[in-house]
Protein backbone atom coordinates (compact mmCIF):
# COMPACT_ATOMS: atom_id res chain seq x y z
CA UNK A 1 0.00 0.00 0.00
CA UNK A 2 1.08 3.63 -0.80
CA UNK A 3 -0.14 5.65 2.04
CA UNK A 4 -0.89 9.01 2.85
CA UNK A 5 1.83 10.94 5.45
CA UNK A 6 -0.15 12.03 8.13
CA UNK A 7 -2.07 15.34 8.88
CA UNK A 8 -4.97 16.61 10.66
CA UNK A 9 -8.02 17.03 9.01
CA UNK A 10 -10.55 20.25 9.63
CA UNK A 11 -13.74 20.21 8.36
CA UNK A 12 -15.42 23.93 8.32
CA UNK A 13 -18.47 24.66 7.68
CA UNK A 14 -17.69 28.15 5.72
CA UNK A 15 -15.61 29.58 3.20
CA UNK A 16 -14.61 32.25 5.51
CA UNK A 17 -13.62 29.73 8.07
CA UNK A 18 -11.74 28.01 5.52
CA UNK A 19 -9.92 30.46 4.82
CA UNK A 20 -8.85 31.52 8.39
CA UNK A 21 -7.82 28.72 9.25
CA UNK A 22 -5.30 28.80 5.98
CA UNK A 23 -4.58 32.01 7.42
CA UNK A 24 -3.51 30.71 10.81
CA UNK A 25 -2.01 27.66 9.66
CA UNK A 26 0.24 29.19 7.21
CA UNK A 27 2.70 26.98 4.71
CA UNK A 28 1.50 23.77 6.99
CA UNK A 29 -1.96 23.76 5.88
CA UNK A 30 -3.07 23.27 1.99
CA UNK A 31 -7.05 23.05 0.83
CA UNK A 32 -8.49 19.79 -0.61
CA UNK A 33 -11.39 19.55 -2.22
CA UNK A 34 -11.93 16.57 -4.53
CA UNK A 35 -8.64 15.44 -3.35
CA UNK A 36 -7.85 13.47 -6.87
CA UNK A 37 -4.86 15.91 -7.50
CA UNK A 38 -3.59 16.05 -4.03
CA UNK A 39 -4.02 12.96 -2.55
CA UNK A 40 -1.80 11.17 -4.96
CA UNK A 41 0.64 13.80 -4.97
CA UNK A 42 0.75 13.00 -1.12
CA UNK A 43 1.38 9.49 -1.55
CA UNK A 44 4.28 10.62 -3.58
CA UNK A 45 5.49 12.74 -1.31
CA UNK A 46 5.10 15.57 -3.27
CA UNK A 47 3.28 17.62 -0.64
CA UNK A 48 3.06 16.46 3.31
CA UNK A 49 0.97 19.02 4.52
CA UNK A 50 0.42 18.94 8.34
CA UNK A 51 -3.10 20.21 8.03
CA UNK A 52 -5.67 19.68 5.74
CA UNK A 53 -8.54 22.26 5.36
CA UNK A 54 -11.56 19.96 3.90
CA UNK A 55 -13.75 22.13 1.27
CA UNK A 56 -16.06 19.07 0.59
CA UNK A 57 -18.56 20.41 3.40
CA UNK A 58 -18.85 23.34 2.27
CA UNK A 59 -22.47 24.34 0.88
CA UNK A 60 -21.84 27.60 -0.77
CA UNK A 61 -19.40 26.10 -2.77
CA UNK A 62 -21.60 23.21 -4.52
CA UNK A 63 -23.82 24.06 -7.44
CA UNK A 64 -23.95 25.90 -10.78
CA UNK A 65 -26.92 28.99 -10.74
CA UNK A 66 -27.71 30.99 -13.81
CA UNK A 67 -28.75 35.11 -13.63
CA UNK A 68 -29.25 37.73 -16.15
CA UNK A 69 -25.57 38.56 -15.55
CA UNK A 70 -24.68 34.88 -16.45
CA UNK A 71 -23.59 32.11 -14.31
CA UNK A 72 -22.02 31.04 -11.48
CA UNK A 73 -20.33 27.81 -10.62
CA UNK A 74 -18.94 26.58 -6.47
CA UNK A 75 -15.80 25.78 -6.87
CA UNK A 76 -16.79 22.29 -4.84
CA UNK A 77 -18.75 21.05 -7.74
CA UNK A 78 -18.04 18.27 -9.36
CA UNK A 79 -16.81 17.82 -12.93
CA UNK A 80 -19.58 15.58 -13.50
CA UNK A 81 -21.96 17.89 -12.71
CA UNK A 82 -20.54 20.49 -14.15
CA UNK A 83 -20.59 18.58 -17.60
CA UNK A 84 -24.25 17.29 -16.84
CA UNK A 85 -25.85 21.06 -16.42
CA UNK A 86 -28.35 21.80 -19.13
CA UNK A 87 -27.29 25.22 -19.06
CA UNK A 88 -23.52 25.13 -19.22
CA UNK A 89 -24.08 22.54 -22.22
CA UNK A 90 -26.35 24.93 -23.93
CA UNK A 91 -24.09 28.00 -23.32
CA UNK A 92 -20.75 26.76 -23.07
CA UNK A 93 -20.26 23.77 -24.94
CA UNK A 94 -15.94 23.80 -25.16
CA UNK A 95 -16.43 23.47 -20.77
CA UNK A 96 -18.90 20.62 -20.69
CA UNK A 97 -16.85 19.23 -22.74
CA UNK A 98 -13.36 19.81 -20.57
CA UNK A 99 -15.17 18.79 -17.92
CA UNK A 100 -16.21 15.34 -19.50
CA UNK A 101 -12.66 14.78 -20.63
CA UNK A 102 -10.81 14.68 -17.43
CA UNK A 103 -9.02 11.78 -16.31
CA UNK A 104 -12.06 8.99 -15.85
CA UNK A 105 -15.78 9.05 -15.00
CA UNK A 106 -15.25 8.30 -11.08
CA UNK A 107 -12.30 11.06 -10.85
CA UNK A 108 -14.96 13.26 -12.20
CA UNK A 109 -18.04 11.97 -9.93
CA UNK A 110 -14.53 13.20 -7.29
CA UNK A 111 -13.35 15.58 -8.54
CA UNK A 112 -14.06 19.69 -8.60
CA UNK A 113 -13.99 22.65 -11.01
CA UNK A 114 -12.06 23.95 -8.32
CA UNK A 115 -9.61 21.74 -7.70
CA UNK A 116 -9.41 21.56 -11.47
CA UNK A 117 -8.44 25.30 -12.09
CA UNK A 118 -5.61 24.56 -9.47
CA UNK A 119 -4.43 21.90 -10.50
CA UNK A 120 -1.01 21.14 -9.89
CA UNK A 121 1.34 21.44 -12.73
CA UNK A 122 2.95 18.29 -13.81
CA UNK A 123 6.42 16.97 -15.84
CA UNK A 124 8.07 13.81 -16.64
CA UNK A 125 10.43 13.89 -13.79
CA UNK A 126 8.07 14.79 -10.75
CA UNK A 127 4.81 12.78 -11.38
CA UNK A 128 6.93 9.96 -9.90
CA UNK A 129 6.80 8.01 -6.65
CA UNK A 130 9.25 9.35 -4.07
CA UNK A 131 11.80 6.76 -4.53
CA UNK A 132 11.89 6.87 -8.25
CA UNK A 133 12.61 11.23 -8.08
CA UNK A 134 15.29 9.98 -5.60
CA UNK A 135 17.18 7.61 -8.02
CA UNK A 136 17.04 9.75 -10.32
CA UNK A 137 18.44 12.81 -8.21
CA UNK A 138 15.41 15.41 -7.17
CA UNK A 139 14.84 18.38 -9.29
CA UNK A 140 13.68 21.80 -8.08
CA UNK A 141 9.93 21.54 -7.97
CA UNK A 142 10.31 19.50 -5.09
CA UNK A 143 13.44 18.32 -2.18
CA UNK A 144 16.14 19.20 -5.03
CA UNK A 145 17.44 22.27 -6.91
CA UNK A 146 18.15 21.73 -10.73
CA UNK A 147 16.15 21.41 -13.44
CA UNK A 148 16.20 17.80 -14.89
CA UNK A 149 14.32 19.26 -18.22
CA UNK A 150 16.42 22.64 -18.51
CA UNK A 151 18.94 21.57 -16.82
CA UNK A 152 20.96 25.20 -17.44
CA UNK A 153 17.57 26.81 -16.41
CA UNK A 154 17.09 28.78 -12.62
CA UNK A 155 13.28 27.96 -12.86
CA UNK A 156 10.77 25.23 -13.48
CA UNK A 157 8.64 24.86 -16.68
CA UNK A 158 6.36 21.86 -14.80
CA UNK A 159 3.25 22.32 -17.77
CA UNK A 160 -0.44 23.46 -16.64
CA UNK A 161 -2.21 20.27 -17.08
CA UNK A 162 -5.79 21.46 -16.49
CA UNK A 163 -8.64 21.10 -19.33
CA UNK A 164 -11.27 23.18 -17.62
CA UNK A 165 -8.66 26.44 -16.89
CA UNK A 166 -7.78 27.14 -21.00
CA UNK A 167 -11.47 27.14 -21.61
CA UNK A 168 -12.39 29.34 -18.91
CA UNK A 169 -10.11 31.82 -20.05
CA UNK A 170 -11.48 31.37 -23.64
CA UNK A 171 -14.86 31.88 -22.39
CA UNK A 172 -14.16 35.18 -20.38
CA UNK A 173 -14.71 33.90 -16.85
CA UNK A 174 -13.55 35.59 -13.63
CA UNK A 175 -12.81 33.56 -10.27
CA UNK A 176 -13.68 35.46 -6.81
CA UNK A 177 -11.57 34.27 -3.69
CA UNK A 178 -12.18 34.60 -0.07
CA UNK A 179 -9.23 35.05 1.68
CA UNK A 180 -8.88 35.60 5.66
CA UNK A 181 -7.98 39.35 4.65
CA UNK A 182 -11.17 40.05 2.24
CA UNK A 183 -12.50 38.78 -1.01
CA UNK A 184 -12.21 40.14 -4.32
CA UNK A 185 -12.65 39.25 -8.14
CA UNK A 186 -10.17 38.27 -10.33
CA UNK A 187 -10.33 37.40 -14.52
CA UNK A 188 -8.86 33.86 -14.98
CA UNK A 189 -5.45 35.07 -16.55
CA UNK A 190 -4.74 36.69 -12.90
CA UNK A 191 -4.72 33.40 -11.68
CA UNK A 192 -1.88 31.91 -13.05
CA UNK A 193 2.19 32.92 -12.72
CA UNK A 194 4.25 31.58 -15.71
CA UNK A 195 6.29 29.33 -13.19
CA UNK A 196 6.46 25.35 -12.74
CA UNK A 197 6.73 25.50 -8.59
CA UNK A 198 4.29 29.00 -7.61
CA UNK A 199 1.85 28.87 -10.95
CA UNK A 200 -0.81 30.35 -9.17
CA UNK A 201 -1.01 34.17 -8.15
CA UNK A 202 -3.28 33.79 -5.44
CA UNK A 203 -2.50 33.69 -1.87
CA UNK A 204 -2.40 30.74 0.04
CA UNK A 205 -5.14 31.46 2.49
CA UNK A 206 -7.30 32.36 -0.61
CA UNK A 207 -9.92 29.91 -1.62
CA UNK A 208 -11.30 29.76 -5.15
CA UNK A 209 -15.26 30.05 -3.91
CA UNK A 210 -16.81 30.73 -7.70
CA UNK A 211 -16.09 30.48 -11.21
CA UNK A 212 -18.13 33.45 -12.95
CA UNK A 213 -18.77 32.93 -16.59
CA UNK A 214 -19.98 36.14 -18.67
CA UNK A 215 -23.76 35.47 -20.64
CA UNK A 216 -22.80 33.78 -23.41
CA UNK A 217 -24.64 36.00 -25.54
CA UNK A 218 -23.66 34.93 -29.71
CA UNK A 219 -19.97 33.43 -28.17
CA UNK A 220 -19.84 29.33 -29.34
CA UNK A 221 -16.40 27.36 -28.18
CA UNK A 222 -15.24 24.72 -28.72
CA UNK A 223 -12.38 22.60 -26.87
CA UNK A 224 -10.36 20.41 -28.13
CA UNK A 225 -7.60 17.54 -26.30
CA UNK A 226 -4.73 15.59 -26.97
CA UNK A 227 -3.40 12.14 -25.08
CA UNK A 228 -2.12 8.84 -25.91
CA UNK A 229 -5.41 7.44 -24.28
CA UNK A 230 -8.80 7.70 -24.34
CA UNK A 231 -9.31 8.12 -20.61
CA UNK A 232 -7.26 8.48 -17.62
CA UNK A 233 -4.64 10.65 -19.21
CA UNK A 234 -3.95 14.52 -18.92
CA UNK A 235 -4.14 16.51 -21.51
CA UNK A 236 -0.67 16.95 -23.52
CA UNK A 237 -2.12 19.94 -25.41
CA UNK A 238 -5.66 21.18 -24.88
CA UNK A 239 -7.28 24.14 -27.23
CA UNK A 240 -9.89 26.15 -26.13
CA UNK A 241 -11.69 28.62 -28.64
CA UNK A 242 -14.47 30.99 -28.14
CA UNK A 243 -15.73 33.34 -30.96
CA UNK A 244 -18.40 35.68 -30.38
CA UNK A 245 -20.03 35.14 -35.04
CA UNK A 246 -22.57 37.51 -36.42
CA UNK A 247 -23.48 35.84 -39.55
CA UNK A 248 -20.01 34.28 -40.71
CA UNK A 249 -18.59 37.16 -39.68
CA UNK A 250 -15.91 37.12 -36.51
CA UNK A 251 -17.02 39.91 -34.36
CA UNK A 252 -14.50 38.83 -31.12
CA UNK A 253 -12.18 35.55 -30.58
CA UNK A 254 -9.99 34.01 -28.20
CA UNK A 255 -7.71 31.07 -28.69
CA UNK A 256 -6.60 29.79 -25.22
CA UNK A 257 -4.14 27.14 -25.29
CA UNK A 258 -3.85 24.41 -22.54
CA UNK A 259 -0.32 22.20 -21.80
CA UNK A 260 2.32 23.87 -23.55
CA UNK A 261 3.36 25.95 -20.97
CA UNK A 262 3.09 26.55 -16.91
CA UNK A 263 -0.03 28.78 -17.13
CA UNK A 264 -2.62 28.50 -19.86
CA UNK A 265 -0.92 30.57 -22.94
CA UNK A 266 -3.15 32.87 -24.89
CA UNK A 267 -3.14 33.18 -28.98
CA UNK A 268 -3.42 36.59 -28.88
CA UNK A 269 -2.09 37.55 -32.47
CA UNK A 270 -4.42 34.33 -33.51
CA UNK A 271 -7.08 35.60 -32.07
CA UNK A 272 -7.10 39.20 -33.58
CA UNK A 273 -6.43 37.79 -37.08
CA UNK A 274 -9.79 36.54 -36.77
CA UNK A 275 -11.68 39.54 -36.01
CA UNK A 276 -13.55 41.48 -38.44
CA UNK A 277 -12.77 38.64 -40.95
CA UNK A 278 -15.04 36.19 -42.55
CA UNK A 279 -14.29 32.90 -41.62
CA UNK A 280 -12.86 30.52 -44.93
CA UNK A 281 -10.70 27.67 -44.95
CA UNK A 282 -7.54 29.77 -45.96
CA UNK A 283 -7.83 32.44 -42.96
CA UNK A 284 -8.26 29.47 -40.75
CA UNK A 285 -4.91 28.15 -41.88
CA UNK A 286 -3.22 31.66 -41.58
CA UNK A 287 -4.69 31.94 -37.74
CA UNK A 288 -3.81 27.69 -37.00
CA UNK A 289 -0.07 28.84 -37.85
CA UNK A 290 -0.22 31.84 -35.68
CA UNK A 291 -1.76 30.05 -32.96
CA UNK A 292 0.80 27.52 -32.97
CA UNK A 293 3.65 30.47 -32.17
CA UNK A 294 3.08 30.87 -28.72
CA UNK A 295 3.09 27.41 -28.31
CA UNK A 296 6.42 26.01 -26.55
CA UNK A 297 6.16 22.61 -25.60
CA UNK A 298 9.36 20.94 -23.88
CA UNK A 299 10.51 17.37 -23.71
CA UNK A 300 8.81 17.06 -20.40
CA UNK A 301 5.43 15.11 -21.00
CA UNK A 302 4.20 12.30 -23.03
CA UNK A 303 4.53 12.63 -26.69
CA UNK A 304 7.51 14.28 -28.78
CA UNK A 305 7.69 18.34 -28.39
CA UNK A 306 7.68 18.76 -31.50
CA UNK A 307 5.01 16.40 -32.69
CA UNK A 308 2.72 18.27 -29.77
CA UNK A 309 4.02 21.88 -31.52
CA UNK A 310 2.55 20.46 -34.55
CA UNK A 311 -0.98 19.21 -33.55
CA UNK A 312 -1.28 22.58 -32.32
CA UNK A 313 -1.91 24.02 -35.45
CA UNK A 314 -4.37 20.65 -36.35
CA UNK A 315 -5.96 21.54 -33.37
CA UNK A 316 -6.64 24.99 -33.78
CA UNK A 317 -7.59 24.52 -37.34
CA UNK A 318 -10.48 22.11 -36.44
CA UNK A 319 -11.63 23.79 -33.38
CA UNK A 320 -12.09 27.34 -35.31
CA UNK A 321 -13.60 24.97 -38.10
CA UNK A 322 -16.13 23.55 -35.31
CA UNK A 323 -17.04 27.01 -34.04
CA UNK A 324 -17.68 28.55 -37.31
CA UNK A 325 -19.67 25.81 -38.93
CA UNK A 326 -17.04 24.00 -41.52
CA UNK A 327 -16.11 20.71 -40.16
CA UNK A 328 -16.51 18.09 -42.11
CA UNK A 329 -18.27 15.23 -40.78
CA UNK A 330 -18.36 14.87 -36.55
CA UNK A 331 -16.46 16.96 -34.26
CA UNK A 332 -14.50 14.90 -32.32
CA UNK A 333 -13.87 16.84 -29.36
CA UNK A 334 -10.32 14.53 -28.39
CA UNK A 335 -7.32 12.85 -30.65
CA UNK A 336 -5.59 9.56 -29.20
CA UNK A 337 -2.43 9.09 -31.08
CA UNK B 1 -4.96 11.96 14.91
CA UNK B 2 -7.31 9.52 15.23
CA UNK B 3 -10.69 10.00 14.32
CA UNK B 4 -14.26 7.35 15.47
CA UNK B 5 -16.10 7.37 11.63
CA UNK B 6 -19.38 6.07 11.55
CA UNK B 7 -20.14 4.88 7.94
CA UNK B 8 -23.09 3.16 5.73
CA UNK B 9 -21.46 0.09 3.97
CA UNK B 10 -24.24 -1.92 2.22
CA UNK B 11 -26.70 -1.27 4.84
CA UNK B 12 -25.42 -2.11 7.77
CA UNK B 13 -23.87 1.20 10.01
CA UNK B 14 -20.01 0.42 11.05
CA UNK B 15 -18.10 2.55 13.40
CA UNK B 16 -13.93 2.61 13.11
CA UNK B 17 -11.55 4.20 15.22
CA UNK B 18 -8.76 5.20 12.38
CA UNK B 19 -5.91 7.41 11.84
CA UNK B 20 -7.59 10.32 9.55
CA UNK B 21 -5.11 9.85 6.91
CA UNK B 22 -5.98 6.19 6.10
CA UNK B 23 -8.16 5.95 3.22
CA UNK B 24 -11.83 4.27 2.72
CA UNK B 25 -10.10 1.29 0.76
CA UNK B 26 -7.74 0.70 3.38
CA UNK B 27 -10.35 1.02 6.26
CA UNK B 28 -12.69 -0.71 4.28
CA UNK B 29 -10.04 -3.70 4.31
CA UNK B 30 -7.95 -3.22 7.16
CA UNK B 31 -10.64 -1.81 9.53
CA UNK B 32 -13.74 -3.76 8.68
CA UNK B 33 -12.77 -6.27 6.88
CA UNK B 34 -14.41 -6.02 3.61
CA UNK B 35 -11.34 -7.25 1.30
CA UNK B 36 -13.92 -7.33 -1.48
CA UNK B 37 -12.62 -3.60 -2.62
CA UNK B 38 -8.88 -4.32 -4.43
CA UNK B 39 -6.26 -2.23 -4.21
CA UNK B 40 -4.33 -1.18 -7.37
CA UNK B 41 -2.57 1.44 -8.02
CA UNK B 42 -4.11 3.32 -4.97
CA UNK B 43 -3.51 6.78 -7.57
CA UNK B 44 -6.13 7.17 -9.27
CA UNK B 45 -5.24 5.15 -11.96
CA UNK B 46 -6.90 1.68 -12.37
CA UNK B 47 -10.59 1.62 -10.62
CA UNK B 48 -10.12 -1.82 -9.00
CA UNK B 49 -11.00 -0.23 -6.26
CA UNK B 50 -14.07 1.85 -7.08
CA UNK B 51 -17.13 2.00 -4.55
CA UNK B 52 -20.17 3.27 -5.07
CA UNK B 53 -20.74 6.71 -3.29
CA UNK B 54 -24.65 7.52 -3.18
CA UNK B 55 -24.87 5.62 -6.04
CA UNK B 56 -22.26 6.83 -8.07
CA UNK B 57 -18.53 5.47 -8.64
CA UNK B 58 -15.74 6.70 -7.25
CA UNK B 59 -12.33 5.72 -6.11
CA UNK B 60 -12.12 4.25 -2.48
CA UNK B 61 -8.15 4.76 -2.68
CA UNK B 62 -8.32 8.67 -2.58
CA UNK B 63 -11.47 9.21 -0.63
CA UNK B 64 -10.91 10.03 3.21
CA UNK B 65 -13.74 8.42 5.90
CA UNK B 66 -13.99 11.61 7.19
CA UNK B 67 -15.44 12.90 4.44
CA UNK B 68 -17.82 9.74 3.45
CA UNK B 69 -19.34 10.17 6.61
CA UNK B 70 -23.66 10.52 6.28
CA UNK B 71 -23.22 8.73 2.75
CA UNK B 72 -24.37 5.39 1.42
CA UNK B 73 -21.26 3.26 0.50
CA UNK B 74 -21.43 0.01 -1.67
CA UNK B 75 -19.05 -2.54 -2.24
CA UNK B 76 -19.27 -5.53 -3.81
CA UNK B 77 -19.72 -7.78 -0.69
CA UNK B 78 -22.51 -5.91 -0.85
CA UNK B 79 -24.26 -6.68 -4.33
CA UNK B 80 -25.66 -10.99 -3.99
CA UNK B 81 -28.64 -10.33 -1.52
CA UNK B 82 -29.93 -13.58 0.22
CA UNK B 83 -27.30 -15.86 -1.32
CA UNK B 84 -28.41 -15.17 -4.87
CA UNK B 85 -25.61 -13.12 -6.96
CA UNK B 86 -26.67 -9.99 -8.17
CA UNK B 87 -27.19 -10.58 -12.11
CA UNK B 88 -24.71 -8.66 -13.19
CA UNK B 89 -22.05 -11.29 -11.00
CA UNK B 90 -23.86 -14.17 -12.37
CA UNK B 91 -23.45 -12.85 -16.06
CA UNK B 92 -19.73 -12.45 -15.32
CA UNK B 93 -19.28 -15.84 -13.91
CA UNK B 94 -21.39 -17.36 -17.09
CA UNK B 95 -19.19 -15.65 -19.41
CA UNK B 96 -16.00 -15.48 -18.48
CA UNK B 97 -16.13 -11.83 -17.94
CA UNK B 98 -13.86 -12.41 -14.81
CA UNK B 99 -10.38 -13.69 -15.49
CA UNK B 100 -7.88 -13.01 -12.65
CA UNK B 101 -11.13 -11.59 -11.24
CA UNK B 102 -8.92 -8.41 -9.97
CA UNK B 103 -10.56 -5.47 -11.80
CA UNK B 104 -13.95 -7.80 -11.32
CA UNK B 105 -14.93 -5.83 -7.78
CA UNK B 106 -14.77 -2.04 -9.22
CA UNK B 107 -16.13 -3.29 -12.53
CA UNK B 108 -19.65 -4.74 -11.15
CA UNK B 109 -19.92 -1.74 -8.86
CA UNK B 110 -19.51 0.71 -11.68
CA UNK B 111 -21.77 -0.99 -14.22
CA UNK B 112 -24.34 -1.25 -11.53
CA UNK B 113 -24.46 2.50 -11.37
CA UNK B 114 -24.79 2.45 -14.83
CA UNK B 115 -27.66 0.26 -15.18
CA UNK B 116 -29.79 2.34 -12.14
CA UNK B 117 -29.00 5.18 -14.75
CA UNK B 118 -29.61 3.35 -17.91
CA UNK B 119 -31.36 -0.20 -17.63
CA UNK B 120 -30.99 -0.37 -21.72
CA UNK B 121 -27.64 1.11 -22.61
CA UNK B 122 -25.63 0.75 -25.58
CA UNK B 123 -22.62 -0.96 -25.91
CA UNK B 124 -21.02 2.45 -26.62
CA UNK B 125 -22.62 4.01 -23.66
CA UNK B 126 -21.23 0.63 -21.59
CA UNK B 127 -17.83 1.24 -23.10
CA UNK B 128 -18.17 5.25 -21.67
CA UNK B 129 -19.46 4.32 -18.22
CA UNK B 130 -16.26 1.41 -17.77
CA UNK B 131 -13.73 3.64 -19.10
CA UNK B 132 -12.55 4.36 -16.14
CA UNK B 133 -11.59 0.54 -14.79
CA UNK B 134 -8.83 -1.06 -16.38
CA UNK B 135 -8.65 -5.03 -17.55
CA UNK B 136 -5.36 -6.39 -17.98
CA UNK B 137 -6.83 -10.43 -18.76
CA UNK B 138 -10.11 -9.99 -20.39
CA UNK B 139 -9.77 -7.66 -23.45
CA UNK B 140 -12.74 -6.30 -22.49
CA UNK B 141 -15.28 -7.79 -24.84
CA UNK B 142 -16.61 -10.59 -22.47
CA UNK B 143 -17.00 -7.72 -19.69
CA UNK B 144 -18.92 -5.62 -22.20
CA UNK B 145 -20.95 -8.81 -23.04
CA UNK B 146 -21.77 -9.16 -19.95
CA UNK B 147 -23.23 -5.92 -19.09
CA UNK B 148 -25.40 -6.55 -22.27
CA UNK B 149 -26.59 -9.81 -21.22
CA UNK B 150 -27.23 -8.47 -17.25
CA UNK B 151 -28.88 -5.32 -18.71
CA UNK B 152 -31.28 -7.91 -20.89
CA UNK B 153 -32.04 -9.87 -17.82
CA UNK B 154 -32.92 -7.04 -15.06
CA UNK B 155 -35.12 -5.46 -18.02
CA UNK B 156 -37.13 -8.89 -18.17
CA UNK B 157 -37.51 -9.97 -14.55
CA UNK B 158 -38.47 -5.95 -14.59
CA UNK B 159 -41.08 -7.27 -17.08
CA UNK B 160 -42.38 -10.29 -15.04
CA UNK B 161 -42.65 -8.07 -11.43
C1 LIG C 1 -5.30 9.34 -12.95
C2 LIG C 1 -5.62 10.81 -12.96
C3 LIG C 1 -5.90 11.43 -14.15
C4 LIG C 1 -6.19 12.79 -14.21
N1 LIG C 1 -6.45 13.35 -15.41
C5 LIG C 1 -6.74 14.67 -15.49
C6 LIG C 1 -7.04 15.26 -16.74
O1 LIG C 1 -7.09 14.58 -17.77
N2 LIG C 1 -7.26 16.61 -16.80
C7 LIG C 1 -7.23 17.36 -15.67
O2 LIG C 1 -7.46 18.56 -15.80
N3 LIG C 1 -6.98 16.82 -14.46
C8 LIG C 1 -6.76 15.49 -14.33
N4 LIG C 1 -6.50 14.93 -13.11
C9 LIG C 1 -6.36 15.79 -11.91
C10 LIG C 1 -7.61 15.97 -11.08
O3 LIG C 1 -8.35 14.78 -10.98
C11 LIG C 1 -8.51 17.07 -11.61
O4 LIG C 1 -7.75 18.18 -12.00
C12 LIG C 1 -9.56 17.49 -10.59
O5 LIG C 1 -10.46 18.40 -11.17
C13 LIG C 1 -8.95 18.15 -9.35
O6 LIG C 1 -10.00 18.54 -8.51
P1 LIG C 1 -10.05 18.11 -6.98
O7 LIG C 1 -11.26 18.73 -6.40
O8 LIG C 1 -9.94 16.65 -6.84
O9 LIG C 1 -8.73 18.81 -6.48
P2 LIG C 1 -7.88 18.58 -5.15
O10 LIG C 1 -7.00 17.41 -5.32
O11 LIG C 1 -8.76 18.61 -3.96
O12 LIG C 1 -7.00 19.91 -5.18
C14 LIG C 1 -6.09 20.19 -6.21
C15 LIG C 1 -5.31 21.46 -5.84
O13 LIG C 1 -6.18 22.59 -5.85
C16 LIG C 1 -6.27 23.19 -4.57
N5 LIG C 1 -7.69 23.54 -4.41
C17 LIG C 1 -8.75 22.70 -4.54
N6 LIG C 1 -9.91 23.39 -4.43
C18 LIG C 1 -9.55 24.68 -4.22
C19 LIG C 1 -10.31 25.89 -4.02
N7 LIG C 1 -11.65 25.90 -4.03
N8 LIG C 1 -9.61 27.05 -3.83
C20 LIG C 1 -8.26 27.05 -3.83
N9 LIG C 1 -7.50 25.96 -4.02
C21 LIG C 1 -8.15 24.78 -4.20
C22 LIG C 1 -5.74 22.16 -3.59
O14 LIG C 1 -5.13 22.80 -2.49
C23 LIG C 1 -4.72 21.43 -4.44
O15 LIG C 1 -3.51 22.14 -4.47
C24 LIG C 1 -6.22 13.55 -13.01
C25 LIG C 1 -5.96 12.92 -11.80
C26 LIG C 1 -5.66 11.56 -11.76
C27 LIG C 1 -5.40 10.91 -10.44
S1 LIG D 1 10.43 21.26 -15.31
FE1 LIG D 1 12.42 20.83 -14.31
S2 LIG D 1 12.20 21.62 -12.20
FE2 LIG D 1 10.15 21.50 -13.09
S3 LIG D 1 9.34 19.51 -12.43
FE3 LIG D 1 10.31 19.18 -14.45
S4 LIG D 1 12.44 18.62 -14.01
FE4 LIG D 1 11.57 19.46 -12.14
S1 LIG E 1 -6.39 1.49 -6.64
FE1 LIG E 1 -7.74 3.17 -6.76
S2 LIG E 1 -7.66 3.70 -8.84
FE2 LIG E 1 -6.16 2.12 -8.72
S1 LIG F 1 -9.88 -10.11 -15.12
FE1 LIG F 1 -7.78 -9.80 -14.64
S2 LIG F 1 -7.66 -7.62 -14.63
FE2 LIG F 1 -9.64 -7.94 -15.38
Amino acid sequence: MIRLPPFTYLAPGTVDAAARLMAEHGRDAMLVAGGTDLYPNMKRRQFEPKVLVGLRGIRELRGVRGSASGWTIGAATTLSAVTAHPGIARDFPALATAAGLVSSPQLQNMGTIGGNVCVDTRCNYYNQSYEWRKAIGFCMKKDGDICLVAPGSSRCWAVSSSDTAPVLWALGARVRLIGAGGERTVPMPALYRDDGIEYLAKRPDEVVADILLPPAEGWRSAYLKLRRRGSFDFPVLGVAVAARMDGDIVRDARIVLGAVASLPRPAERAAAALVGQRVTRELIARVADLAAGPAKPLDNTDFTHPYRKKMTRVFVARALAAVAGLQNGSAASEEVA
Amino acid sequence: MKVRVALSVNGESREALVPVHKTLLEVLREDLGLTGTKHGCELGECGTCTVLLDGEPVLSCLALPVETEGCRITTVEGMAEGGRLHPLQQAFAELGAAQCGYCTPGILLTATALLADRPSPTRQEVKDALAGNLCRCTGYTKILDAVELAALRMGRQEART
